[in-house]
């Protein structure tokens, strides 16, 4: 098991590594970053001047070797745009993106758990067909128009909860189903199709035959397998959540994370959009590897296999 | 999508507005303005955005007024202004002005905010805003001296706009990020908080000085949130968590004037737009070299259609390179192209081109402008393609001589005067593409010449040559369409600067 996870964590620095790297050199072939800091009518010498204060005529490489050097110790930079420190910047942020994906999480597992069984439980009923449309609903509807929708009922006609904005939690109700909507489907699915295969084995068959009831063999015999690999897969939703708060926060102006890298990407605010890019990917391999490593650890099968 | 769901959302809300009350901060005498652009910095000196120029003019005085109504210049924080020579500017100061922290308005506030914002470590952004200044000088404590690096007429109108006056002892003390943090001016609002990036909320200043040719302010607080999403906007209108919105889409405007709690409100401004043509002897485009091939493209768009049909109410067609209430802008003289296809074609036949050709149409904004464009323009035979992209980019390849045609547009950065505006595209500078020495000659005796009359000559002379060569297409100026609850008295100027101040519930 301690190899299997030296190797694993390896790999994920490296993945770590080539990430940061790749986004460090995208982000600089998507345009001139001086051009657009000087703004419209800017003359060549201000541009110049821009290039030479932040550094930016120095190759590619030592600005990455000095980026990565600085960003190991911690240091951020200071942002292009806002001109603070954006190490402050991300972590003032942080809490609000951490906040609604850990809702949002929260919000798919209590609309896809009970979906997934019944849809296990009723094969083919109508049941597990409504669940099969929300499924295709949900991964076809772009978030942001589901946003709009959610918006004009909710907000506009009812007037229920606000529209935009970040200051108590009614703002986050809306935001929170968006973005709980979006990766429910995935949950549901592997619910519903983990225990129809659990439901089917022979354990289930003997629980049921010492006469069990039903409620016990279906919650604590069928459905504490089935969630083995849900478990796995909510931990990388996890970072899909992060990283699709994009645009869910940006649509809601929602002050967190998503609303700043935003912002960040369309001030060409290089700094900034690199430590959210190497942040968000950070915990994604962070997420990632930790399911890898709950998975081995629950299942002695990967383990074995693992090392090829 | 937007045209879409702005559809939807104004049927639901006309419909259900019947039984929602109007939840106006009428009650509350407040605005909150919602706006799409993030201000980096507050402090006008370091940002170079609408919503900067927007906050700027609320917090902080200049020394001239431009009242916006008469054009007329009144004093602010100057009571009174001569031309020394024709690069030395004194001016007289007001006594009793105060500081939203207390402090005193001097010659020394004048004097340090004007020599720290042109000292190049100051890292200012809008540098060509100041970049006319060579130093300031106190001469007692209520006169100073501007001094010009080169004569300068058009510093009446600078320091009537962008050139604001910051408290000088705190200024030296916190500098700009400071002055981003907590913000003190002079103007009729003060900064109660800025969350930066979220929110700018702002509060009536109690003591502003009653001689001030801005008139007192009756709102008594006004928030402005950064949404960056315009449907979030609109919806934030539509249920009641906003006062105001602008730059708001001709179809969605249209659509939101069913909304009874709503009024909207269109208004011209200062954005020209026009066809800007490279004509060097190494553009890309080599038909552009030829006058009749432009003149053709001059006679193949029909700019009064575009203006009442996609461009919106209070849009004019123009006929040179300038925003007409400019100091300076004038179209006497200057020829009248016509929307005349037959004749375009033409043109392009004697050009020796009967068959058309092809070019690439480079845009950055109203993407549905440069389409209708580019269907005039295959109609007489010249085949544009376009290509969209971000205005650093398209700039950039302009100036590198990568991009041909361009629809370009240009703000003057509010400020009203031709030196703001013309001199830019064909004074020699990065982004002239014809490089005509006479007409730079007649631009530079406008910018630089003291007597009013001068200048005035100079300028016409200069934009009459532009639109005989055909450089460029002036095509028409832009609007913008403000939505604002419908008790909000307020008017649209061309400077797109609301003026809070003036602004009252009926």
């Amino acid at each position: 098991m301690l190899i299997y996870a030296l190797k694993r964590l390896g790999l994920a620095v490296l993945v770590a590594v080539v990430v940061s790297a790749l986004a460090f050199l995208l982000l600089r072939a998507s345009g001139d970053v001086a051009i657009a800091l000087a703004g419209e009518g800017a003359r060549n010498e201000d541009i110049e001047n821009i290039r030479r204060i932040y550094g930016l005529d120095r190759p590619l490489v030592v600005q990455y070797l000095d980026w990565a050097a600085k960003m190991a110790r911690g240091d951020f930079g200071t942002s292009l745009f806002f001109k603070t420190d954006v190490h402050a910047l991300v972590l003032e942020k942080l809490p609000t993106t951490a906040l609604l994906a850990l809702f949002s999480l929260i919000f798919a597992l209590a609309v896809s758990l009970p979906l997934g069984i019944l849809a296990a439980l009723y094969p083919n009923s109508w049941i597990d067909r409504l669940c099969l449309a929300l499924a295709v609903i949900g991964q076809a509807l772009p978030s942001f128009f589901f946003a709009l929708i959610l918006m004009i009922v909710f907000a506009v006609m009812l007037r229920w909860l606000p529209v935009s904005g970040s200051d108590s939690w009614a703002h986050f109700v809306l935001p929170t189903v968006v973005l709980g909507y979006y990766i429910a489907p995935a949950i549901m699915r592997l619910v519903r199709a983990g225990m129809i295969e659990v439901l089917a084995s022979d354990y289930v068959r003997t629980a049921r035959a010492k006469g069990l009831s039903s409620r016990s063999v279906v919650l604590k015999h069928a459905l504490r397998n089935a969630l083995v690999p849900v478990v796995a897969l909510s931990a990388v939703q996890l970072g899909f959540l992060l990283g699709g708060s994009v645009v869910i926060e940006t649509v809601f102006a929602l002050d967190g994370l998503g609303y700043l890298a935003y912002q960040s990407i369309t001030h060409k605010d290089l700094p900034v959009t690199q430590a959210i890019v190497t942040l968000l990917s950070l915990i994604y391999v962070g997420l990632t590897l930790a399911a890898d490593l709950a998975n081995a650890w629950l299942d002695p099968r990967i383990r074995v296999g693992g090392g090829s | 999508m937007s045209r879409f769901s702005t559809g939807v959302l104004t049927a639901a809300v006309a419909a259900m507005v019947a039984v929602a009350p109007a939840l106006a901060d009428k009650k509350t005498n407040s605005i909150r303005f919602a706006y799409d652009q993030v201000v980096e910095n507050v402090d006008p000196y370091m940002n170079n955005v609408r919503i900067g120029v927007i906050i700027g003019q609320q917090v902080w005085d200049t020394l001239i007024y431009r009242d916006p109504k008469t054009s007329e210049y009144k004093g602010q924080l100057a009571t009174a202004w001569k031309w020394l020579d024709d690069k030395t500017l004194e001016l007289d100061l007001r006594k009793g002005v105060k500081f939203h922290n207390g402090a005193e308005f001097t010659a020394d506030d004048v004097v340090y905010t004007l020599n720290f914002v042109v000292s190049p470590d100051s890292k200012v952004v809008t540098r060509q805003n100041v970049a006319w200044i060579d130093r300031a000088e106190k001469i007692d404590a209520y006169k100073v001296r501007i001094i010009c690096k080169e004569p300068f007429p058009a510093a009446i109108e600078y320091l009537a706009g962008p050139v604001v006056i910051h408290p000088h002892e705190y200024y030296a003390k916190v500098g700009p990020q400071g002055m981003n943090e907590k913000p003190v001016g002079s103007g009729p609002y003060r900064i109660s908080e800025h969350s930066v990036g979220k929110f700018v909320r702002m509060e009536r200043n109690p003591d502003y000085f009653k001689d001030s040719p801005k008139p007192q302010p009756k709102i008594e607080k006004v928030e402005i949130r950064f949404i960056p999403d315009r449907q979030t906007q609109v919806a934030e209108m539509m249920a009641g968590g906003a006062d105001m919105i602008m730059n708001v889409a001709l179809d969605q405007a249209t659509q939101m004037k069913a909304v009874p709690t709503l009024q909207v409100v269109s208004g011209e401004t200062m954005r020209i737009a026009f066809l800007h043509l490279d004509t060097r002897e190494a553009t890309t485009a080599p038909p552009l070299r030829d006058l009749k091939v432009r003149q053709a493209i001059m006679h193949a768009i029909d700019r009064e259609s575009m203006v009442k049909q996609i461009v919106g109410q209070g849009a004019r067609v123009l006929n040179t390179l300038c925003f007409p209430p400019q100091f300076g802008c004038s179209d006497e003289g200057a020829p009248r192209y016509s929307y005349d296809p037959a004749k375009a074609k033409a043109l392009l036949a004697e050009a020796g081109f009967k068959d058309g050709f092809d070019i690439d149409l480079y845009a950055y904004r109203e993407r549905n402008q440069t389409e209708a464009m580019i269907g005039y323009l295959r109609a007489v035979g010249i085949r544009a393609n376009l290509r969209f992209m971000q205005y650093a980019a398209m700039r950039e390849a302009n100036r590198a001589g990568k991009a041909a045609m361009l629809h370009q547009t240009w703000g003057s950065f509010s400020v009203n005067d031709v030196s703001a505006s013309t001199p830019v595209y064909y004074k020699f500078g990065p982004d002239d593409v014809s490089r005509d020495p006479e007409v730079r000659d007649f631009l530079q005796r406008g910018d630089s010449q003291v007597d009013p009359a001068v200048r005035k000559e100079a300028y016409r002379k200069a934009l009459a040559l532009i639109a005989e060569r055909a450089y460029s297409l002036p095509l028409y100026s832009l609007t913008t369409y403000y939505v604002a609850n419908k008790d909000l008295a307020f008017i649209a100027y061309p400077d797109e600067i609301p003026r809070f101040w003036e602004m009252s519930y009926k």
